[in-house]
């Protein structure tokens, strides 16, 4: 009996830690996951990047190089949505299932179950996308992956699109669904997992904004479903939604898309909000400035953000009225960016600021971040846009806001956070390469895009007039630079894998703050297993 | 039973539904922006959408001292290889003043033909004081093999029509629908 009673012991306590690859598949740890998720979305990061290498090659030099229109058409399209859905979102839900319990105090996420359902569905997703890929490099005939830009536009996508559009809408709608319960997942954990005393106004910055990007997923995800569900009835089962020769309207598309596209870009820069506001304190050695106007400054772009949509299609031919409200509007959003940005430097502002890693990369967002709105507001003035409109200097404004703006959050945070994951130090000397290698080239990439944008090359060509060559051949030295200084990071993050490097201490960063930093370094399987006490 | 008696599970239980069932409106809401989008424009004339009945009533005045110049132009959808064009390709009217004006279609295939066209108005705010009282877009044209069909389109603008409208466009695209007329009627027969 005793011995029984033994094993039983024994069995009990390699229960909650399987090895192996039933450990990553079975896992309902919010650790575990949020490391799947977070090697993904590297891995995304990657693969989308080769694609942006090999847009880049063809633009290297005017006239036709390695790749047919039609292939490049196809390279930019799926370095989008690659870009957009499998790095930039699942790096965020990545950051927020390690994050959340342990800025909270809650011992798990609430629904681990589904926690591993809504990761696990996402490799699938991306192998059916990215497989239309392969099989358009290198299968029999080379089938047409998908080719309509990431903003799939009806009838491009619809009577136009290729047989692999079928297999694009599976995947969105599988990546909508795993958004969708990882979203429910932050909201119900929040809710519902708080440590005693942990009010909703002591919430550290990220979880706020994690918590509205949340309510952004749940309120427009649904209706990107819903828009590939009609393309997909269109295509095949008779109805019109966007088909004019059926009494649809393929304007409607663009409304339906951009009702959910606008909020979809706060989503993806809202966690990184959270990031820095994290961040900056830490290396200023003082409490972030005005901690509430942040959580209303956010909660008001979200409100905003459902009615501005149509400022990405002011070309349309909308009624003055309709342009002029849209315009409006989208300025209005950039008070609270501002208030935001404002609150930043003025946290900075006399700090006794060092400048460690996570520090460089945060003070990179604020500048550049910045330098993207700028180029938002003026996108913003409908006259303007008229110009602009689909040229590279909308490809350079969302570049400064989504690279320099939420993946340099994202290597922020990472830098920032690694020691806790990993417990070990980041290698510094690698480090600082990866971060002065990235900001010299990605500015070098993407600012010269402003100008042969207002100089009028238009985006999505696969070639271009010879006056814009000596730019493009500079933007394209800036990519290749751009994507080989992310194999450092790669080395950062595997050296930090094996354990190789300097141990970190519990709270390893001096001016941190946070409940996170109380727990060891690595953060233990298990944490709060009986709750902390929060002051 | 308040919150504080719930068990954490229970609350969560009670989060995850409500949620879900928020998702799953959401979803209803991305097929309810289609009607939505139709009455607006029906209302605003937002997308240069024309109406797609005879106006009934007949213009009240003649609008003498003003003229509008209203040009046409024509495309072809998919599946159309014959002609499509307009007689006319701009007239000047006053508003209030019924003018005519004539489309032609032809067929060159061996087989008959199913068309609808489909009418847009640039600035689209101009559709509103557009007023056809007979047009081929309201119903399908069948162009029999070889056939060229004359299609008249009858119409006056409104006297209403707002002084800085000088100009505008009326465009008509013509699409090949036989396959969908004949799919629909499959389906029918079917059920
Ligand atoms: C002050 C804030 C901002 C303003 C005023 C603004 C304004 C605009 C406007 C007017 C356009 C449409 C340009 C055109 O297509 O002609 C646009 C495009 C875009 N913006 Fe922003 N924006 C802002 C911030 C952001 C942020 C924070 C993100 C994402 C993190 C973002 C991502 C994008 C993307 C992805 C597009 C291009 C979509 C496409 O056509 O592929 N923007 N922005
Ligand atoms: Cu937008």
């Amino acid at each position: 009996m005793s011995t029984a009673a033994a094993t039983h012991d024994d069995h009990h306590d390699h229960h909650h830690a399987p090895t192996g690859l039933k450990r990553w598949l079975f896992s309902t740890n919010h650790k575990d996951i949020g490391t799947l998720y977070l090697w993904f979305s590297f891995a995304m990061f990657l693969s989308g990047g080769f694609l942006a290498m090999v847009i880049r090659a063809e633009l290297l030099e005017p006239g036709m190089q390695f790749v047919d229109p039609e292939f490049f058409n196809q390279m930019t399209t799926v370095h989008g949505l690659v870009m957009v859905f499998g790095a930039v979102m699942p790096a965020t839900v990545g950051l927020a299932n390690w994050m959340i319990p342990l800025m909270i105090g809650a011992p798990d996420m609430a629904l681990p179950r589904m926690n591993n359902w809504s990761f696990w569905i996402l490799p699938f997703a991306f192998t059916i996308l990215i497989g239309s890929v392969v099989m358009s490099a290198f299968g029999a005939g080379n089938p047409s992956a998908p080719n309509f830009g990431w903003t799939f536009y009806a009838p491009l996508s619809t009577k136009y699109g290729p047989a692999s559009t079928d297999l694009f809408i599976l995947s969105v709608h599988m990546m909508g669904i795993s958004s969708i319960m990882g979203a429910i997942n932050v909201v119900v954990t929040v809710f519902n997992m708080r440590a005693p005393g942990m009010t909703l106004m002591k919430m550290p910055l990220f979880v706020w904004t994690w918590l509205i990007t949340a309510f952004l997923l749940i309120a427009v995800i649904p209706v990107l479903a819903g828009a590939v569900t009609m393309m997909l009835t269109d295509r095949h089962f008779g109805t019109s939604f966007f088909d004019a020769a059926g009494g649809g309207d393929p304007v409607l598309f663009q409304h339906v898309f951009w009702f959910f596209g606008h909020p979809e870009v706060y989503i993806m820069i809202l966690p990184s909000f959270g990031i820095v506001s994290a961040i900056i304190p830490a290396f200023a050695r003082k409490p972030l400035f005005g901690y509430a106007s942040m959580v209303y400054a956010t909660a008001s772009i979200a409100l905003l953000s459902f009615v501005v949509w149509a400022h990405h299609m002011f070309t349309v031919g909308m009624p003055l009225a309709g342009t002029l409200f849209f315009m409006y509007m989208t300025m209005l959003i950039s008070v609270p960016t501002g208030v935001k940005v404002f609150n930043w430097v003025a946290t900075m502002w006399r700090g006794s600021m060092t400048f460690e890693l996570p520090m460089k990369w945060a003070i990179a967002f604020v500048v550049l971040f910045t330098c993207g709105g700028l180029s938002g507001l003026m996108l913003a003035i409908t006259p303007v846009d008229f110009q602009y409109h689909d040229t590279y200097f909308v490809v350079a404004h969302f570049h400064y806001v989504l690279v320099t703006g939420a993946i340099f959050s994202i290597f922020a945070a990472a830098y920032y956070w690694l020691p806790k994951w990993s417990g070990i130090m980041p290698n510094k000397t690698l480090g600082e390469l990866h971060f002065w290698n990235s900001l010299i080239s990605a500015n070098l990439l993407f600012f010269p895009m402003h100008f042969v944008g207002l100089a009028g090359m238009p985006r999505r060509y696969a070639d271009y007039a010879l006056q814009f060559a000596d730019y493009n051949f500079w933007i394209s030295i800036g990519g290749f630079w751009f994507g080989l200084s992310q194999l450092l990071f790669l080395a950062v993050t595997v050296l930090c894998a094996m354990k190789k490097g300097e141990k970190a201490p519990a709270k390893p960063w001096e001016g941190a703050e946070g409940l996170e930093w109380e727990v060891p370094s690595p953060a233990p399987f298990h944490t709060y297993d009986t709750p902390p006490v929060v002051k | 039973m308040s919150d504080e008696q719930l068990s954490v599970e229970q609350r969560n239980k009670r989060t995850l539904k409500k949620l879900l069932i928020w998702a799953v409106a959401m979803f209803g809401f991305a097929f309810l922006m289609v009607p939505f989008y139709n009455v607006i424009c029906d209302v605003t004339g937002l997308n240069g959408k024309t109406s797609s009945t005879a106006a009934t009533q007949a213009p009240e005045t003649v609008v003498e001292d003003r003229t509008v110049t209203v040009e046409f132009i024509t495309q072809k959808g998919d599946g159309i290889s014959g002609e499509f064009t307009s007689e006319t390709k701009r007239v000047k009217v006053h508003p209030g003043e019924i003018t005519l004006v004539h489309f032609f279609a032809s067929n060159p295939t061996s087989s008959d033909m199913i068309t609808q066209s489909i009418p847009s108005v640039t600035p689209g705010e101009a559709a509103r004081y557009l007023h056809k009282t007979q047009c081929f877009c309201f119903d399908q044209q069948t162009l029999l093999a070889g056939e060229r069909k004359d299609m008249p389109m009858i119409f006056y603008l409104d006297p209403e029509i707002p002084s800085h409208i000088n100009q505008f466009t009326l465009s008509y695209t013509i699409f090949d629908v036989t396959e969908r007329v004949a799919g629909k009627n499959n389906s029918v027969a079917a059920n």
